[in-house]
């Protein structure tokens, strides 16, 4: 890893000048950024840490909403009482992103700031329809996610909150790499009113909907309805874990215990 | 360079790091307390899991900067200053919980944080799930899964001490 300078501002608008620097680099558990820098993938000049911004923690319900802080670790969303009333999906997703250690530190804000192609939350962002919350604006779930570590963000910008609309059923499934238990395919279903949203994580360099299904499951919520699909192997990852063909297979399987799962 | 005051194992300590210093590299390399091992430096394989404010963290995915003012427990604060091991320790000893024993601080530690997170107890399922943060390739896990069950009932004060292991 190559050296770098550490801040660490208590407010957004100091975080925000920190990062005016264009090889500044913003940080919260670090659990992706980290590895990152271990393998000189980035090399930032400077680090802002954003876990000191007390106005970017918390959980909360507003109105029709479940609003999370973008420091909140995944333990907490996972444990939360709050979410698990109102978006069990949601808490269960985290549940199982990485093991606890990676749990206990890593943030949703850092989680889908990212945008890794194997991170889980991007799924539930999509899928729930969220409104991601930034320092400069609000942006919503389908505008977002741009490519593979690539977000609508502006170098300047901090993602400080995901504002998740509680939806009427929701359900995540994933198959996981068991050595490194990133995401091969994970499928997020959710239903609220006469709209249904599938999102799929893992598969491909980005995050995207599978409109076919969602088709599929408005005029027939059932794992059935989904059966007959085959996702298209075209643009999908292939790599020594998995080829293409294999994930775009994954896909279909884990659309169908996803609706299984949100009943 | 930064400047990082943090507390380990109830002992105050100050360091002049670098920036790029992970926490791991602080414990072992400057305060040489090496029980914190390295195994796959892509935090996978948890040999190095210690606690940060009580709960269980890779210590090679934090940064030494990121625990100024932390509260850091590494295995060398477990036992008592008489040599009275943790439940955790001495169930481990008494199950054969390891071979090796490089994966073992973090078993360890990671075993007491899961442990301290289900205060209504766990299931075996339970015990292997919230393993899955630590890797070992020696036992095949059967005793560790045995030692945690043991150390749970000692630490909930179901029992007053660790279960004998069957002969």
């Amino acid at each position: 890893m190559y050296d770098f300078a550490y801040h660490k501002p208590t407010s957004v608008a100091d975080a925000v000048k920190l990062l005016a620097d264009p090889d500044a680099k913003a940080v919260s558990g670090g659990h992706t950024l980290l590895p990152a820098l271990k393998h000189r993938l980035n090399k930032p000049t400077a680090l802002v840490d954003l876990s000191g911004i007390a106005e970017m923690t918390g959980i909360k319900r507003v109105g029709n909403a479940i609003v999370i802080g973008a420091l909140t670790r995944h333990a907490e969303v996972a444990n939360s009482a709050e979410v698990k009333a109102a978006i069990p999906a949601l808490a269960y997703m985290a549940s199982h992103i990485g093991d606890l250690q990676v749990r206990n530190r890593g943030t949703i804000g850092g989680s889908v700031a990212n945008n890794d192609p194997a991170a889980d939350y991007p799924s539930a962002v999509v899928a729930l329809g969220a409104t991601i919350h930034t320092s400069k604006r609000k942006i919503a779930a389908d505008d977002f996610f741009l490519g593979m570590f690539t977000t609508a963000l502006e170098a300047d910008e901090i993602l400080t909150a995901v504002e998740f609309p509680i939806v009427d059923k929701a359900g995540y499934a994933k198959m996981r790499n068991p050595a490194s238990r990133y995401v091969m395919a994970g499928v997020f279903v959710a239903k609220a009113g006469g709209t249904v949203r599938v999102a799929v994580v893992g598969a491909a360099p980005c995050v995207f909907r599978q409109a076919e299904m969602e088709a599929a499951l408005t005029s027939n919520w059932s794992a059935d309805a989904v059966a007959g699909i085959k996702q298209d192997a075209d643009g999908l990852n292939g790599d020594i874990h998995g080829s293409a063909e294999y994930r775009a297979h994954l896909v279909g399987v884990m659309a169908k215990r996803a609706i299984v799962a949100a009943g | 360079m930064p400047q990082v005051t943090l507390t380990v194992n109830g002992q105050a300590h100050t360091a002049e790091v670098e920036g790029r210093t992970l926490l791991v590299e602080l414990l072992r390399e400057t305060l040489r307390l090496t029980g914190t091992h390295v195994g796959c430096d892509t935090s996978q394989c948890g040999a190095c899991v210690v606690h940060i404010n009580g709960e269980s963290v890779k210590s090679c995915t934090t940064l030494a900067v990121m625990a100024n003012g932390a509260d850091v427990t590494t295995i060398e604060g477990l036992a008592k200053a008489d040599g009275t091991l943790h439940a955790m320790q001495e169930a481990f000893r008494e199950y054969h919980a390891l071979q090796c024993g490089f994966c073992t601080p973090g078993m360890v530690m990671s075993a007491i944080d899961l442990v301290q997170k289900h205060p209504d107890g766990l299931t075996e399922q339970q015990i292997r799930e919230g393993l899955e943060g630590n890797l070992c390739r020696c036992t095949g896990y059967h005793n560790i899964v045995k030692a945690i069950a043991a150390a749970a009932d000692v630490m909930h004060g179901k029992r007053s001490e660790i279960a004998r292991a069957a002969q």
